[in-house]
Order: C-alpha cells, then structure tokens, then sequence
C-alpha cells in the first residue's frame, strides 16, 4: 500500500500536505482503492471556513458516496476544478493530480497532530 | 449506441398497426377542448401489430431475473413472492375510476378502511395513511408530520437535527434533507448497534427525531431499543421507524409498542406486493395518536355503516399524492393479510427469519465471513472468503441462475454482501444456494481471471459502471437526434 512520507493523514483517510503556507487535502490510496472507480468529486467552495473533523467534499463512486473531511480548520483558499471533468484522477493519481483542496490553516498544531505514515500503516491494518 | 435487443420505437414501421377502433364521431375539437389544447402533429408513438408488441414484452421479460423465475435474495428489499391470488383479487377493481362518487365505490374504501386498520394493529400505531407510493415517499410523509408536530408546539424553529445511524439506509439521511433537516450521523458500537452512549451525546432540545430500523440494516435487532427511545423521548425528540425490515418482527414486537412515534411500511416489501420492475410500490405510514392530526388528506373514515373521504382535518399537511394512492398495491396487501391471518403472518416472519439464520450458518461453513456473528433476524451481512470482491461474486451469482443479494452496503461493513432470503424459500433452495455460492468461492480463489470476468451466460456481460454513472443515457432517441 502507497503511503509518502511526505505528509500527514487522519484515521478516516484523508492526507494533508504542507505546501508553503497552505495545506493540500486529498484521500489516501487505500482510500480510492477501497472506494472503487470514482464517478463524482464535489469539492468545496473557496472562501469557506471549515472546521476541522467537518465534512467539507463527497466523493461518490461505483460502490458509495463518501464524505471527506477538513483534517485541519482554516479557509478553503483553492479547490481541484479538474476533478468535475475527471473524478477518475483520485484512482490514478490519489497523491498528485487528484488532490481535492488546499486550506489556509487557523491552527498549525493541527496539521502537527495529524498521524505520521507509519501510525497510518498501522491504522489500514487494523482495517484490512 | 448499438444494442442487442431494439427498443419498440425501432421495431416501427409507418402505418402498421394493431388495432383498428371506430372511428370517432365528427366533432369540432377545437371548440370543445380549446385551440390551444390541441397537438399540432400527432404524437410519436411506435407502430406496431399486435404480436410483435407480445413478442418484444415477452422476450424482454426472459432476459429479466426475478422471483417468479429464481431465488432472490436481494437484503434489505423482501424480495416476497407475490401470491397470484393477490392478482385475482386486484383485477376485480380495474374498472374502478378515481373520480367515482364515494357512494358507488363502497366496496374499495372498505378495502382501505378495513387496511388502515390492519397496518394500525401490526405496527401499533393510532391512525395509518395509504396515500404514499413508495417507501421514500413514505418517508418523507413521516418526516413532514414530526415537522409539523414540531411547528404546532411552537418548536420548529430549534429543532434542526435529525440524528441518523450510520448503518441507516441511505433514504433516512436523504428524505431528513428534503424536509429540511440538518442531518448528524450516530455510529454504531462493536456489537453492530446503536452507540447508546454516543446516541445520548448527540441528543439535544435541537434534535427533532431520530431515524431507525429495526431490527438495524445489519439484521441486528437493537436489543437497547426501550432505553434508546425512552432518551430520546425525555428531550422531547420524536423517533421514527423506517419499515424497510418490518418483515423480521412481524405479529411477533410492534414499533408502536417500543415507542415509535410515526413508522412506514412497504407493503412492496412485507406485503407481499410486487417490487422493483414488477409494479409500482406503496409506501403507508402509520402515526401515534398525537401525531394524527397532521396526517395527508383525505383519510377513510367509516359513519353509519357508510365509508367516506374525510377531507375535514385542519392540521392535515394536505395532500402527498394525487387522489388515494395506489390503489390495486392496497388491495393486493389486503388479501396477503386476510390470506394469512394473524396467526399467519406470525409464522412468515418466523419462517423468514429460519431461513436468514439458516443461510447464515451454512454460508459460514463453506468459507464466508459472517462480521457480526450471532442470531440474526430477517437478513444477515456476510463478507467473501480470501480477498475475494463481493462484486465479482455477485456477477459470478448470475451465472449460477441467481439474483445476487446487495453488495456494498451498509456502509460500514467492507465488501458487505446483504443476504435476505424470505419465508417463500425451501430448504432445497437455500441448500442449492449455497452450493452454488461454495463452488463460486473455491473457483475463484483458484481462477481469479475467471471470477473477475464473470458473468458469460447473461444477456449482457459486464456492464460499464462508470460510464453508467458518469453518461447515463436516461432515453431513447431516434438515430441521428439530439
């Protein structure tokens, strides 16, 4: 299973990157793979302020319709527009091209407390 | 898009027809229905004799999978034989027009009164609509009167949230949107229910209703139920009972009787009605007493040995279909529960939990995983053995003759296969079932190209999901048009 070291991730598989002063969301590879084919991104508007924990896009695929959650709070500054014309860049590239949204954060220790890569190996064990 | 079965509109030709009617009498239309109201071209209809209309029907309907031709035991949908008495029965009111004067139609709104009563006793509830006609449509009934219950105690403003398990059906969060309802999600415990403690955390003088089913989406009956509503009732917050798994509990619990304050029912579901392409639903909720009042217009009353439409109800919030509902769907229900009696429908829920508790420990034996291992009611969640995808079983399941059961869902199980078989199943089928579902599991973990490539005897093969979902195509269109 894919999992950079590069970034942070949350226990409902989301990854968070820092990308100078702004935070890049997207969903981890196990979380695409489990979802299946991707038909349907919606991403949030910029200009929200989002808390973190609060379901701010919807990923719908073959199998379901997923909510996706701010791992940090702050402002929405950026959303991926690519996604409304392919949502099927979350399966092929869920680390690069399929990003979702980036977050102007309120709170840096935030993104600190995410989980590292390796406590997130350990959390798709346990639901593997 | 070349298909391999034309649509009728591609099997016209000009001046071919079926039938030849009367002409009509000379009569000026445009007087009598107004200029405006007449077509300007005639309408596009096929044009087809007689027999290739049977033809086209009749070869469409063997390429279909259903409960008249094989085991179908699709999870949370009751997919129950539908008795061909019901059909007898229903035929007998084809004539019957909605526009009828209610003293000509006596016979039909004693059928209804007679039903609202029936639903009222299984459920344990005050008073029951027919009028919904379908089961989220039910739904949203139910959700309009808690609202406007609500809003009568001057209380629809604060109570914004309706809490939903995370196991619900997808329709419960959905139908608590269109009522405007924001909606919080509950998660379930280890043991597949409600989180009590998570549940109590969430309740608040904001919380409007709770939505449930129960026995829950995992064929779990929510053995805290009385404790749960009793919370929930303390903070003045109405709890609602989702049908969908009525079938388990049957003559045996009634939601009433737990403290559900509104239910629906599908009598597509456990009323033996039928389901899915096989005609249209009924989805009639039932409402303690305190909620009555709100139900739709009109309800059937009886005074004086006469049955009449009561359209005297003021906080009623008014009509939710036109005229009565689906009607033959009604009398079809009415002569399942006459047919079977109390005592009857008593046994068909028993026997369909037999079955589930059957199937469950037989599938376990032949390798599957059964997440949430202990007695089950109407329906259980099984997993594929070895990594194998409940997809790729469900397509090889249509190889083997059989509908496959609902994968994917609930939620929170991963590769959930949702497995309902009914009462109407025999041991012969269920044993033949899992046969079948043994050899898919030990030939695919053997061949995964051949499982992954499943089905190859179907009408069609694999079907793309993508393009389905990303470009339905939603009509038909002549060649060449947009």
């Amino acid at each position: 299973m894919n999992v950079p070291a590069d970034r942070k991730y949350t226990r409902s598989h989301e990854w968070a990157k820092q990308e100078g002063d702004l935070i890049v969301v997207g969903i981890s590879d196990f979380a695409q793979e489990s979802l299946g084919d991707v038909v349907f991104v919606e991403v949030p508007e910029a200009g929200r302020e989002v808390e973190a924990g609060e379901a701010v896009a919807v990923i719908e695929s073959v199998k379901t319709a997923s909510d996706v959650y701010a791992p940090v709070s702050g402002k929405v500054v950026e959303a991926n527009e690519a996604l409304a014309d392919e949502p099927e860049l979350v399966n092929g590239d869920p680390y690069g091209a399929g990003w979702l949204f980036k977050i102007e954060p309120s709170d840096p220790a935030e993104f600190e407390a995410l989980l590292g890569a390796e406590d997130y190996l350990k959390v798709i064990e346990e639901e593997s | 898009m070349k298909r391999d079965f034309p649509v009728l509109f591609e099997r016209s030709r000009a001046g071919r027809r079926g039938t030849l009617p009367p002409a009509p009498p000379e009569v000026d239309l445009a007087s009598l229905l107004g200029g405006d109201n007449l077509r300007e071209a005639p309408p596009r209809l096929p044009e087809v004799d007689e027999l290739t209309v049977v033809r086209h029907y009749t070869n469409l309907s063997r390429r279909q999978v259903g409960v008249d031709t094989n085991f179908y035991p699709l999870g949370s949908c009751t997919m129950k034989y539908n008795p061909r008495v019901n059909e007898a029965a229903s035929a007998l009111f084809a004539e019957l027009h909605p526009y009828q004067d209610p003293d000509t139609a006596q016979g039909a709104l004693q059928i209804m009164y007679e039903l609202q009563g029936y639903l009222a006793e299984i459920t344990g509830m005050d008073a029951v609509t027919l009028q919904p006609a379908a089961g989220a449509h039910g739904e949203l009934t139910g959700m309009l009167l808690i609202r406007a219950y609500h809003e009568s105690r001057g209380e629809g403003e604060q109570r914004r949230v309706v809490l939903v398990p995370d196991s619900a059906h997808g329709s419960n969060p959905a139908t608590a949107s269109m009522a405007g309802y924001e909606v919080q999600e509950v998660p379930s415990g280890p043991d597949g229910e409600v989180d009590l403690d998570a549940l109590r955390a969430a309740l608040g003088p904001q919380v409007a209703a709770i939505m449930l089913t129960n026995p829950n989406t995992l064929g779990l009956f929510e053995r805290k139920i009385l404790e749960l509503i009793d919370a929930a009732h303390d903070q003045g917050v109405q709890l609602y009972y989702d049908g969908a798994n009525l079938n388990a509990i049957m003559g045996w619990a009634r939601p009433g009787d737990m403290g559900f304050d509104v239910i629906h029912l599908n009598l597509h579901k456990t009323f033996s009605t039928p389901h899915g392409g096989g005609g249209p639903g009924s989805g009639p909720v039932g409402a303690k007493a305190h909620l009555a009042p709100f139900l739709p217009l009109p309800l059937v009353k009886r005074e004086d040995g006469r049955y009449l439409l009561d359209y005297d109800r003021p906080q009623s919030i008014g009509r939710m279909r036109s005229f009565y509902g689906n009607f033959g769907v009604m009398v079809r229900a009415y002569v399942y529960i006459r047919m079977l009696g109390a005592e009857g429908l008593k046994k068909a829920s028993a026997m369909a939990v037999l079955n589930a508790n059957y199937l469950r420990k037989k599938l376990a034996e032949v390798g599957y995983r059964i997440p949430y291992d202990r007695l089950c009611k109407h329906e259980f969640i099984a997993q594929p053995p070895g990594g194998l995808k409940a997809l790729d079983v469900a397509k090889a399941l249509l190889d083997y003759g059989y509908h496959p059961p609902t994968i994917y869902f609930p939620l929170i199980v991963k590769e959930a296969m949702m497995i309902e078989p009914t009462e109407t199943e025999s041991q012969e089928t269920l044993d033949e079932y899992v046969s079948a579902m043994a050899e898919i599991a030990r030939r695919g973990l053997e061949d995964p190209e051949w499982i992954a490539h499943t089905p190859y005897h179907t009408p069609v093969r694999r079907l793309d999901e993508v393009a389905a979902n990303r470009k339905p195509v939603l009509r038909w269109r002549p060649e060449g048009e947009d």
